[in-house]
């Protein structure tokens, strides 16, 4: 494959109160086997080199599982390719003289730090609330002693493979964050581990999720379709069915 | 007891280490010593603050558990959120002597796997401790919902891994670290919602703070804001993990560094077998200069994978070439040279093993794909003995993986492998506490040198990062806060503050102000190739004599000739980045030394001089049984060593085979 030129139209935001605005670049001979991450990198390099102040964006492992780096590009959360994060987006992906958009993630709950950096603060917060069970180290009994069904346990591990990258907000017109909340209730649901707490896990999650200002999901399904590891959003159903049970069985919506 | 006269390598020789091991007999150790130790009263145990630095496995388990106890914690950690940490990137699995399986394991045989995988130079009573804790680790996690792999029956299942004769290792398909994290990190973050952990986000410790000795306090570097941070406390963890990024290209994530460590290491923290470094077989090969990192694939590939290279030179040629593809070469005119080599454990033999082999075919020209510097890991075999349904099962999530980063589908073409810098078990030395040889400062998870020797086998950093968080230094953290009066987290008005801040500020200041024409990117690639020429897979008193050279001329670049942009006040990733690389230039540096210090070859630390006639690694028994424990002394090429003298009480040193 021969390498490409390539036209970049992005965000650059000098810090949190400043107004932002697109900026264009080009980038030229970029391999194909590049990392989208990587052909960026060479730019910065360049604009180091002519005295310019690289473009900043987040990011970490580099394969895919950390959840830190996340850029929309060409108004796709990831990207176009379908289960992949921005960092394992290879340049094959793009053909010679394409023009691309790279923005952050824009939702209110998720202020910019500087160019394409967000703060993903938020997602912490509501965790906090219930994503996890309440047991102190040392308290644990065999670890074979309760059997759990070979499909429960990959229901578990297919909604607890969420890696908090937050493109399913990013990527919902109400910048909902209901597919990672939804992911973390619906792992604990299909557990035995999960239910001593499971009305108040669902009910003080979803209550600080709407606090940090995130929007109700209204079924668009974008936020499936962009999902790094596909995350289902059968997984909402299932928080809101919790939920309301959660709700009837109290008496209250709010614990 | 200091001895004056340096060694032949012109190394000043300082006094033994005692390592504190309790008395008694192997496996009554730990559990006489916890009974022994002090212990904080629990009304008094909320006075105290203790400062995590590092949210990994170490870092989270440890902040997690020491707040349930009821200290505070203060946790910090460089990226956006705990949970990104990079051990959220292992893949295949945990060890734990639970002998589910049936296969015979137990404590003693874990214990006894780890002493040998780690080639005799890892301490018997803290590897034996870990194997004792490892059953306690996988019942925590399960109780914490962690979704380990099961069978239809419902009970937990298991898969071998390189190193071991038995199936002992828990995984949840190919991201076991994520999800042993993600347990961990829910468990501190629910101390958080308690108010006993306060979690301080893209935070980056760049100095310690020591009163009387003791370490007191730390400076914080806020990421988002460029502000300098006090923080002051009655104990500092160190979870900061290892430092495998001074070759710049290596399967860690992009943020690891050795900075915390390596400062603490100027503040008197001594460094141990900073050479040990392992080279992990399976990860995908470079494909241009422009790489930033290297993607590993879980070694438990090896499991159902076979490893091969042409049986010729021409043929490899031909491939090289793009003429003909793998599936063109008959069975006959391949090498599995690892299944020919080591018939009793194949291509499960150890990581060291493994990519040496590698690299001896790739020497002899018969790597594969463009650059010849690969190897096959071919299962085609296993796809026609389990359908591939089963093999989907097992490594899914690898093989979407490695045909996104390369284009290519391992389900019909052999995957292309070929070794990466991936761990480091060198590191700060502890005691049998943890305890580095700074009091009140520990070291916790991959930041410590203790249990894996000179090589780690698979599936055993996520097995020691939650042993110590979990099970190790909650213990051993409160018998020290036992002897020590509580400060006030509040007061960071001692002299030792201002003067540590006033370091790192001056540190930063002169980073911005050199204004030369080099990037940071370019200095660290630079420093990372010799690294891997020199010290790398395999070593050479002569190369190592050369790069000890190199390495203070390129430091001189740095210094005098580093380009960075932007200020100090804001968000600023070259800034961090340069930082990082002033350590690692410094690191690099004592890496070489301990390599040309330890005239032998063990486990990942292969010198070229030494080795059996099969190109095994050959030890030195009589000389090198011991831990090199080194001091800074303000030069970085001068530091002073120290010896712990390792004493096997238990296991019988044999030369290693996996024939």
């Amino acid at each position: 494959m021969s390498n490409l030129n390539l036209t970049l139209k992005i965000w650059r935001q000098p810090s949190p109160d400043a107004p932002g605005a697109m900026h264009t670049y080009k980038v030229d001979n970029i391999s194909t086997h590049m990392s989208f991450l990587e052909m960026l990198d060479v730019l910065n390099e360049r604009l180091v080199k002519e005295g310019k102040e690289p473009v900043e964006f987040d990011y970490d492992c580099r394969e895919g599982i950390c959840g830190t780096c996340g850029l929309v590009i060409n108004g796709v959360a990831h990207g176009p390719r379908k289960l992949t994060a921005t960092c394992q987006l290879h340049m094959r992906e793009f053909k010679d003289g394409d023009v691309i958009t790279i923005e952050p993630w824009r939702a209110n709950a998720f202020p910019v730090i500087k160019d394409l950096v967000v703060d993903r603060g938020a997602f912490d917060r509501i965790v906090a609330k219930g994503g996890y069970t309440s047991v102190n180290t040392g308290n644990a009994r065999d670890a074979n002693e309760i059997p759990i069904g070979k499909e429960d346990a990959d229901k578990a591990f297919d909604a607890a493979a969420c890696i908090g990258c937050a493109a399913c907000v990013a990527a919902c017109p109400n910048a909902s964050a209901s597919l990672f909340v939804s992911a973390k209730v619906a792992q604990y649901a299909h557990l035995p581990q999960g239910h001593p707490e499971r009305e108040r896990r669902v009910l003080k999650m979803v209550q600080q999720m709407d606090a940090e200002g995130f929007g109700n999901c209204s079924n668009h399904g974008e936020c499936e379709a962009v999902c790094p590891k596909g995350i289902s959003i059968s997984n909402i159903a299932l928080m809101r069915r919790e939920y309301m049970k959660a709700a009837l069985k109290t008496g209250a919506a709010v614990v | 007891m200091s001895n004056a006269t340096p060694n032949k390598w012109n190394i000043k020789m300082g006094a033994d280490l005692k390592n504190s091991i309790p008395e008694g007999p192997l496996d009554k150790k730990w559990d006489n010593y916890k009974s022994g130790i002090g212990v904080v009263n629990p009304a008094n145990k909320r006075k105290y603050t203790v400062l995590v630095i590092g949210t990994g496995l170490a870092g989270a388990s440890a902040a997690a558990s020491l707040a349930e106890l009821g200290y505070n914690v203060k946790a910090f950690c460089t990226q956006d959120s705990p949970r990104r940490a990079h051990s959220i990137a292992a893949q295949g699995g945990i060890n734990a002597a639970k002998n589910y399986q049936n296969d015979g394991d137990s404590i003693w045989r874990l214990f006894y796997d780890t002493i040998k995988g780690g080639d005799y130079r890892a301490r018997e009573a803290n590897v034996h401790r870990l194997a004792q804790v490892s059953v306690n680790i996988i019942d925590q996690c399960v109780a914490q919902g962690v979704p380990f792999a099961r069978d239809y029956g419902g009970l937990l299942s298991n898969r071998s891994f390189g190193g071991a004769l038995v199936s002992r290792t828990f995984y949840a398909r190919g991201q076991t670290g994520q999800q042993l994290l993600l347990g961990a990190y829910g468990a501190m973050m629910r101390q958080v919602d308690l108010g006993k952990v306060q979690v301080y986000t893209h935070r980056e410790m760049l100095d310690l703070v020591k009163i009387d000795g003791h370490a007191k306090g730390v400076i914080i570097r806020n990421l988002r804001t460029g502000e300098i941070e006090s923080y002051a406390g009655d104990a500092v963890l160190l979870c900061t993990g290892g430092y495998g990024n001074v070759y710049f290209l290596s399967t860690n994530a992009m943020n690891s560094n050795v900075t915390a460590a390596w400062r603490c290491h100027k503040r008197g923290a001594y460094f141990a077998n900073p050479c040990f470094t392992q080279i992990h077989p399976t990860c995908i090969p470079v494909s241009g200069d422009y790489q930033s990192k290297l993607t590993l694939m879980s070694e438990s590939l090896r499991n159902d994978g076979r490893v091969w290279v042409p049986k010729t030179k021409e043929m490899a040629q031909k491939i090289q070439r793009g003429e003909i593809g793998p599936n063109d070469l008959a069975e006959e005119d391949r090498d599995y040279f690892l299944e020919r080599r080591y018939p009793t454990f194949g291509n499960l033999v150890p990581r060291d093993v493994a990519s040496r082999n590698a690299k001896y075919v790739c020497n002899e020209g018969r790597g594969v794909g463009k650059t010849g510097l690969a190897v096959y890991l071919d299962f085609a075999e296993s796809i026609k003995r389990l359908g591939r349904k089963a093999v989907e099962d097992r490594y899914g999530n690898l093989f979407e993986m490695y045909e996104r980063i390369t284009g290519e589908n391992p389900y019909e073409v052999p995957m292309r492998i070929f070794p990466a810098v991936h761990y480091t078990m060198g590191g700060l030395w502890v005691d049998y506490n943890l305890m580095t040889t700074i009091p009140g400062l520990y070291a916790l998870g991959e930041a410590n040198f203790s249990d894996h020797g000179a090589n780690r086998l698979g599936a055993s950093a996520l097995m020691q990062g939650l042993a110590d968080g979990y099970f190790v230094a909650p213990y051993t953290v409160g018998d020290y806060l036992a002897g020590q009066k509580p400060v006030n987290p509040a007061d960071t008005s001692h002299e030792a503050f201002k003067e540590a801040r006033d370091g790192v500020d001056k540190q930063i200041k002169r980073l911005l102000s050199i204004k030369g024409s080099k990037t940071v990117l370019e200095l660290h690639r630079e420093l990372g190739l010799k690294m891997w020429d020199y010290v790398g897979m395999s070593r050479t008193a002569e190369g190592l004599q050369k790069v000890l050279k190199e390495i203070p001329a390129l430091r001189e670049t740095f210094w005098n000739d580093l380009n960075l942009m932007g200020s100090d006040m804001e968000w600023n990733r070259s800034l961090e980045f340069a930082g990082r690389l002033a350590d690692f230039l410094d690191l690099g540096e004592l890496m070489a030394l301990d390599a040309l210090n330890r005239e032998e070859s063990c486990g990942g630390h292969f010198r070229e001089e030494y080795q059996t006639a099969d190109g095994e690694a050959l030890r030195q028994d009589d000389a090198f049984a011991y831990v090199a424990a080194w001091e800074y002394t303000g030069e970085p090429g001068a530091p002073v060593l120290h010896k712990e003298h390792l004493q096997f009480e238990n296991v019988k040193l044999t030369q290693r085979s996996y024939k």
